[in-house]
């Protein structure tokens, strides 16, 4: 008997190289058993025989034990590695769990743990590597096409990857051939069979040269960066990819071609370049696009005529460039009332209508509370351009200052002229300054009726946007009341005109 | 035209575009019949020399344009030979090179020929007899011509898991001095369309009162810039890219290094890629959507509106601002972790759990393969305090030294 066989343990042999549920029961029974990592050894059936003398592991016991999920999950991936190492490295884990340390798996800076993690990483890898690079050859059989690929992965992945083959190409037959194992799937059912050679995949395909020149041809010359390429495509995967025979040709000519891109640098522009043959824009793109119109008496063209000026100024302030589109009002001309609300928000300017974000929602509400239908009113913003500061993925609302106002201010007077309803309400403090020039406080003035630049009659009262910031529910059901009592009060008025 | 020439033409006139994602769509499979499938991950199938990975087939409809973009290699008055495919030609390429497993699917485009509808309505029908009349499950990314009409984009999103429609150039000036056929407004006016139908689609599908909520575009919408064609400033494409994320809730901005083309417009003559540039704006868009900085933060790292070439934009930003700095890992918050220099999000993250059972030392960063020399200098562990943060000295220690980095240095390579 060798000296070695004399050290005290077990020996575990698994029947298959990735078989998570035989080393799952298996470590059960040692764990039960007592038996520490030192004294277990690990074989596969068929490779190398183990140092240890042979001796029954023990029967898993009967009760099992927990183990946190994130240490299954990545164990059952980490045993397809090629490592010989992987089952004992796997079971000092599982010791250590058993055994005072069930918080492990959060040491991220344990060797042991970042072992396992390099491991599970590199399976991912390999899988990963294996959805991309098998390429499937097509024969033709008798009974249809079949589709036939080799692969070397490099590690034990091929049972577990063949799903992803299954859910891909279910109404295709194809088989993966390896060193290791085959994978065949006839449509129904999947079949596993001992590893084969290259020799026994089709040497080529029909379809190769159209893939080979695609290849070429996506590729830019004046970008050359190899490196980048090997990165992740390492070279041992180029000898199952029919399009990196291009590789070498590319690389070597890149330069020429660049260079003669270079010399002969600016061509002369075609003489017979593409026409339109009959290029025409579709009757929306007409519909919107700008007409000019004289100001006229008529307050619907009156209303035409502001919003072409609006969409073609020139000296618009430069928070307009980066909004999406002015946003009109909109609503009958001669409506009874007109809301004029501070500016657009994310939604308006997305949609190109006032008052459709939240705000807009609240007032929709308020309003049919009040009895106002909306479609009866006149809505518009007193600036008409979205004012916003990008922070990651949203745009908040920046208030208008003082210029902007002024600015759009001679827009507003021309678009409540036009439209000429019995009462203006002034949402908020930017719509009461822009319609009366005078910065007044809104929570005074609310409720009572100033007289506009022009002279209409201005019934002010809050933004419904102030409602949504108001801090805690009650505060805001008390607000959203006086609100809509403002709203009839307006209704009010205007009936008593 | 055979149509392997036509593949020929007709790939080499869409290498242009950046994009060739195939992530974030909807899971997918072919086990009750069709081909193909999605599973929220993208698979680069091969990758070029040019190190750009080849994950959708990406294919012109056709190279004719009536469009005069200066940049674009396909431009009227190119003198590039065309082609054009049939709808067909695509469709049984696609599903060919797909049932080879070389791709995930397929990005279409085309320059406009007619009109904007005629186009839109060629590239929309690849897609319908694709997924209708083939039962394709992959992936389908289309370009969206901004002019064509609404019910055609309807039918391209209810097919497409993508579609795009690229800013070209980030200012105003520059498109309409390059590409004056296109329309700075137009173009937005679009991709807030598209915001709208896919949002409305994903509420839909969450509310999801139907059986079969009504698809638009399951992976959203991206775009691109093209870099160095037009004279935009860093911060000028930043901020571009800033309004585009928020406000039409892009996916993905790519920039796009002008790259020589082999038919050059007078406009713009052949010059080397700048590489260096795009890479440093890739970093920055990163910065701006998964760590918390500000455009003007990472501006602040460059000069006149452009980014510093040689360091990366996170380390540029640490080294002007030094105040801030040195961050004890272990106890810092994860918002100012994610600051320093060569710490990424998933290192934080672990750095995070670690650090609830375990005092952070040097040799823990070493085992999580974070680069010390990178690192160290701005954070304090257990067993290091920096030196030298405020020496001037400290910049030229962090510059890359290895000779790839070197080579990668910004000095632009003059072509030859």
């Amino acid at each position: 008997m060798p000296a070695l066989a004399l050290r005290q343990g077990v020996a575990v042999t698994l029947p298959g190289p990735a078989d998570f549920t035989a080393w799952r029961q298996a470590a059960r029974g040692l764990v039960a058993a007592e038996i520490p990592p030192e004294q277990a050894e690990w074989v596969v059936a068929g490779e190398l025989p183990g140092l240890l003398a042979e001796a029954p592991a023990p029967p898993p016991s009967a009760a099992p034990f927990s183990v946190p999920r994130a240490f299954l999950d990545q164990a059952e991936i980490a045993i397809r590695h090629s490592d010989r190492e992987r089952f004992a490295l796997l079971y000092g884990l599982l010791w250590r769990l058993t055994h005072g340390e069930r918080h492990l798996m959060q040491a991220a800076t344990d060797p042991a743990v970042i072992r396992l993690s390099a491991l599970v990483k590199a399976v991912r890898r390999d899988a990963h590597k294996m959805h991309a690079f098998v390429r499937f050859r097509e024969v033709q059989a008798e009974d249809g096409p079949r589709h036939i690929a080799w692969f070397e992965p490099d590690h034990h992945i091929e049972e577990a990857e063949a799903d992803f083959f299954v859910r891909r190409f279910a109404s295709l037959r194809w088989s993966i051939v390896t060193p290791r194992r085959s994978v065949a799937w006839d449509g129904q059912a999947l079949d596993f069979g001992p590893g084969g050679r290259r020799a026994d995949v089709p040497p080529d395909d029909a379809m190769e040269p159209l893939w080979r020149a695609y290849y070429a041809s996506i590729f830019n010359p004046a970008r050359l960066k190899p490196g980048a390429m090997r990165a992740e495509m390492p070279r041992k995967y180029w000898r199952s990819l029919p399009e990196a025979a291009e590789i070498p040709r590319l690389m070597a000519e890149a330069p020429r071609r660049v260079a003669e891109m270079v010399e002969r640098a600016a061509a002369a522009p075609n003489p017979r370049p593409q026409k339109p043959r009959h290029l025409s824009m579709p009757p929306h793109v007409l519909r919107d696009m700008p007409t000019p119109i004289d100001a006229p008496a008529d307050p619907a063209m009156a209303l035409a005529a502001l919003r072409e000026e609006l969409l073609s100024r020139p000296d618009l302030p430069a928070f307009a460039a980066r909004a999406t589109q002015p946003v009109f009002g909109e609503g009958p001309v001669g409506a009874a009332l007109m809301f004029v609300g501070e500016q657009p928000g994310d939604e308006e300017d997305i949609a190109g209508r006032p008052f459709v974000g939240p705000a807009g929602r609240l007032l929709d509400r308020a309003l049919a509370q009040a009895g106002v239908e909306r479609r009866d009113a006149y809505l518009t913003n007193a600036v008409k351009h979205f004012k916003f500061t990008p922070t990651g993925k949203r745009r908040i609302h920046q208030s208008p200052d003082a210029g902007d106002i002024t600015y759009y201010r001679p827009f507003l007077a021309r678009e409540v002229a036009a439209v000429a309803p019995r009462l203006v309400v002034s949402l908020g403090a930017s719509a009461l300054t822009a319609l009366t020039g005078k910065k007044l406080p809104v929570l005074k003035t609310r409720g009572q009726v100033v007289t506009a630049l022009g002279g209409q009659p201005v019934f002010a009262t809050v933004h419904p946007s102030y409602l949504l910031r108001l801090p805690d529910a009650e505060a805001q059901a008390a607000g959203f009341a006086d609100f809509v009592a403002d709203l009839r009060a307006a209704q009010a008025h205007t009936q008593g005109l | 035209m055979e149509l392997l020439r036509k593949l020929e033409i007709l790939a080499d006139a869409a290498k242009y575009d950046a994009s060739c994602a195939s992530s974030g769509t909807t899971k997918r499979n072919s086990l009750k019949g069709g081909l193909g499938s999605t599973e929220g991950s993208g698979i680069c199938h091969a990758y070029a020399p040019d190190g750009r990975c080849i994950s959708l087939l990406k294919l012109l409809l056709t190279n004719a344009c009536v469009f005069d973009c200066a940049y674009c290699i396909n431009r009227a008055s190119s003198n590039t030979p065309r082609a054009r495919f049939t709808v067909e030609e695509v469709v049984q390429l696609t599903l060919g090179f797909y049932r080879r497993n070389t791709i995930e699917g397929l990005f279409l485009s085309s320059g406009i020929i007619r009109s904007p509808d005629y186009t839109m309505e060629q590239v929309v029908r690849v897609a319908r007899v694709l997924r209708l009349e083939h039962g394709f499950r992959g992936y389908i990314h289309l370009k969206t011509i901004p002019d064509a009409a609404p019910e055609l984009l309807a039918e391209a999103g209810l097919y497409a898991d993508r579609l795009s429609i690229n800013m070209e150039l980030p200012t105003v000036a520059g498109l309409e001095s390059l590409a004056p056929e296109k329309d700075f407004r137009r173009i937005r006016h679009a991709m807030a369309g598209l915001r709208t139908r896919i949002e409305g689609a994903q509420e839909e599908a969450k509310t999801a009162r139907r059986a079969a909520p009504k698809r638009f575009a399951p992976a959203g919408q991206s775009t691109q810039m093209i870099v160095g064609a037009d004279g935009a400033d860093d911060g000028a494409i930043l901020g571009t890219a800033t309004d585009l994320y928020a406000g039409y809730r892009m996916r993905r901005v790519y920039y796009s290094a002008y790259s020589p083309i082999p038919d050059a417009s007078r406009l713009l003559p052949p010059a080397a890629p700048p590489l260096v540039r795009e890479h440093r704006l890739y970093q920055a868009d990163w910065l701006l959507r998964f760590y918390g900085f500000s455009r003007e933060e990472i501006l602040a790292g460059g000069q006149g509106g452009m980014l510093d070439l040689e360091l990366d934009p996170k380390t540029a930003w640490a080294l002007q601002s030094r105040q801030d700095f040195p961050v004890d890992l272990n106890t810092a918050p994860r918002e100012m972790l994610l600051r320093v220099p060569g710490l990424g999000a998933k290192t934080v993250d672990r750095l995070i759990a670690a650090r609830r059972h375990t005092r952070l030392r040097a040799a823990d960063l070493a085992r999580l393969r974070v680069s010390l020399a990178k690192v160290l200098p701005f954070v304090v562990l257990a067993d290091h305090v920096p030196r030298g943060l405020e020496g001037a000295g400290l910049r030229s220690r962090l510059l890359p030294a290895t000779a790839f980095a070197a080579a990668a240095r910004p000095v632009q390579m003059a072509l030859f």
